[in-house]
């Protein structure tokens, strides 16, 4: 039953060496205050009443061969944060850097020149592939655009491509009909690979998947990260899955990063009361640990209320939480936005290496 | 009423087929199952396995024309649901046996407020109170803020999680015996979710009914279930009490579902795979249909294994640790 495992823990191979004296890269994916909002109209002239606030005011930094998890409830942000960054959604305001070079949000060209770096893997594999177009088709149509091969050399290509997805070559006659989930699912990443991109934003890729093929999914994306140096944007609802696979994760709630961690450190001890109340309420297969509920949903993102958007929900809020609005502040090893953090690991004096 | 040691719910070598062009495929093979009163049942399996059909079979709910039930029982309280007359059915559905489907968004007519879709079990079953009395109590106790404003909204303006709600209390509007609840928080926020399955526990204690749970996710198995049946391309593999069965599977496919389970709690591990992928019910083998993506598979295997109690109440239908017997 023991298959060869990627190897997870410890340090990565491919992310920039702790060298000093090597000169280091600039991150793949730079934002700063990044915001996305989406007009809501109303009326009989549809006027625009307010802003969906998706993303509102996000900053990140993605490094060569970094694995980097967004989590969060549907609707706080983290598909359109990905959008975003690829301009597949145009942000409405903040500044965004690609392999360290800021660019111009307002327009869809800006990003031209980026889209063989990065590439994306869509959530739904049913409607992500044309149903039209054969596996050769699929697959040969990105490398071409890129004039990366010509038409004499895409079999080959696609046959490398399907081989290094673990599919049989001659496969690239089928339509997309012809493969289940799971194999579609493949045909997305061997869509992205064959650009040889630097970075792919997987948003929510194995949702749609069983546990089984689930797991072979997220294999074949280590492997692929251990062999290429890639580096991932994982989008996903699932907090165990989460840890299993990311170096860093940002914890999202209505469009903006509440905490953002090492992997390791925001499992042992988030210290905001939101990302702790995520973990909380998981069910595991431990049955002597509960999962605890946490009250109420998530109010509109069109009218937030004043102060941290969390409060309505927080067990631990206080009169300040509901006037002034936390940023987004460093606490040790992790950081959240939170005028009253939990305490860290250290504080919480922890024998095992767990607490949710 | 039965005598105390009959099931609530006994399922007896149930076999459904559905109509294709090359004719009748088996989806599910002898499945056979009980449910006591008050105990909470996790069907648990990956798409296809076919415990979605099985809970539909189980009120006669199969697409027809497609789906048939080829042999088998499903009998509720001693009576078999599937020779019963048309209005002993009728009043069964609803009434004593109540569904909540995996969708809410798509099970709740979208053209009426939620007031008109909460009274129709009273159309159609002897109520003695007052119904618009009970759907206010229902809704508030299912956590509904405002029922008075729910009720005269539209599915399109509620949430999810408060559409999952409504559903329950739907269901719950009759007092049900039994509950059948496939994949209710699958399409749900985690925390919602949990939100959703401590209330079915609540109720469950509260009203006394007993809950079929389909799901394929073996971690609300482990918190919300009694008992639990494994199933793999059409069959029940492993069943047993969920201590039995998920903290000592002894079927190879119980043990690859759980291996493939990324796990939240404890060292970081990578989720291990299951090989090969599930096959369709038209390319389904004879013998173990398992045993081509078993790291275990023997000679055996090529025939269909029986199921066998290991311990008490803990079946399980492989050859492995009967080496001797079979060779």
């Amino acid at each position: 039953m023991d298959t060869a495992l990627p190897q997870l823990a410890g340090p990565d191979p491919h992310s920039p060496p702790g060298n000093p004296s090597v000169t280091v890269a600039p991150p793949l994916i730079q934002a700063e205050n990044l915001k996305t909002f989406f007009p809501v109209t109303g009326g009989v002239f549809r006027k625009t009443v307010g802003h969906v606030k998706a993303v509102n005011g996000v900053s990140l930094e993605i490094g060569a061969g970094e694995v980097v998890s967004v989590v969060g409830e549907s609707g706080c942000g983290k598909s359109t944060l990905g959008y975003s960054l690829l301009g597949l959604t145009l942000p409405t305001a903040g500044i965004l850097r690609l392999n360290g070079q800021a660019l111009d949000i307002t327009r869809t060209s800006s990003w031209t020149p980026y889209r063989k770096d990065f590439q994306i893997v869509f959530q739904d594999p049913y409607t992500s592939l044309n149903p039209r177009h054969t596996v050769l088709e699929i697959l040969s149509g990105p490398m071409r655009a890129h004039g990366l091969v010509d038409a004499r050399h895409a079999r080959d290509a696609v046959a490398a491509l399907l081989a290094k997805v673990g599919l049989p070559p001659d496969y690239m006659h089928r339509f997309p009909h012809a493969f289940s989930g799971g194999q579609r699912q493949r045909l997305g990443i061997a869509r992205a690979l064959g650009l040889k991109p630097k970075l792919i934003v997987c948003d929510e890729v194995v949702a749609a998947l069983d546990v089984s093929v689930q797991a072979q999914i997220v294999q074949l994306l280590m492997e692929l990260r251990a062999e290429l140096g890639l580096s991932l944007l994982f989008i996903s609802h699932d907090l165990s899955l989460v840890k299993s696979i990311s170096d860093k994760v940002l914890v999202m709630y209505l469009g903006k990063i509440v905490e953002a961690a090492e992997a390791q450190a925001l499992f042992v001890a988030p210290r905001h009361p939101y990302s702790a109340a995520l973990l909380e309420s998981i069910p595991t297969l431990d049955r002597a640990r509960k999962p605890k509920l946490l009250g109420g949903e998530i109010p509109s993102p069109v009218d937030l209320p004043p102060g941290c958007a969390f409060a309505g929900r927080c067990p631990s809020a206080q009169i300040r939480c509901r006037e002034e609005t936390p940023v987004l502040r460093s606490l040790n090893v992790t950081q959240a936005a939170c005028h009253y953090p939990l305490a860290d690991a250290a504080e919480l004096n922890l024998s095992g290496p767990t607490r949710v | 009423m039965g005598s105390p040691s009959t099931p609530l719910l006994e399922v007896q070598d149930l076999s459904i087929g559905f109509e294709s062009e090359t004719g009748t495929v088996a989806i599910t093979d002898r499945v056979s199952f009980r449910i006591n009163a008050g105990e909470a049942y996790g069907l648990v399996g990956e798409s296809g396995c076919g415990k979605s059909v099985t809970c539909l079979a189980l009120l006669k709910l199969l697409p027809n024309p497609g789906g048939k039930i080829l042999s088998g029982k499903i009998l509720f309280r001693g009576r078999d649901i599937l020779s019963m007359p048309p209005q002993e059915l009728r009043a069964l559905r609803g009434g004593d046996i109540a569904m909540i489907f995996q969708e809410p968004g798509a099970a709740l007519n979208p053209l009426w407020p939620i007031r008109k879709q909460l009274l129709e079990p009273f159309r159609y079953h002897e109520f003695s109170g007052d119904p618009e009395r009970r759907i206010l109590t229902l809704l508030e106790r299912v956590g509904i803020p405002d029922p008075p404003r729910v009720l005269d909204a539209y599915p399109h303006q509620l949430s999810g999680g408060m559409l999952q709600r409504v559903m329950i209390a739907m269901a719950l509007a009759l007092n049900p015996k039994l509950l059948i609840a496939d994949e209710p928080t699958t399409a749900l926020d985690v925390t919602v979710q949990a939100q959703i399955m401590e209330l079915i526990g609540e109720l469950r204690r509260e009203f006394g009914a007993a809950v079929l749970m389909i799901t394929h996710n073996l971690n609300l198995v482990a918190q919300y279930a009694d008992r639990v049946g494994v199933m793999y391309a059409g069959r029940v593999v492993e069943e047993g009490s969920v201590g039995d069965v998920l903290d000592a599977p002894a079927h190879p496919y119980s043990q690859g579902l759980l291996a493939a389970l990324p796990r939240l709690t404890g060292g970081r591990q990578a989720p291990r795979p299951i090989p090969g992928q599930v096959p369709r019910p038209s390319d389904y083998v004879s013998g173990c249909r398992f045993r081509d993506r078993c790291a275990h598979a023997f000679a055996p295997c090529g025939e269909q294994p029986p199921s066998r109690e290991i311990s008490t109440g803990h079946s399980v239908a492989c050859f492995l640790g009967m080496e001797k017997a079979v060779a």
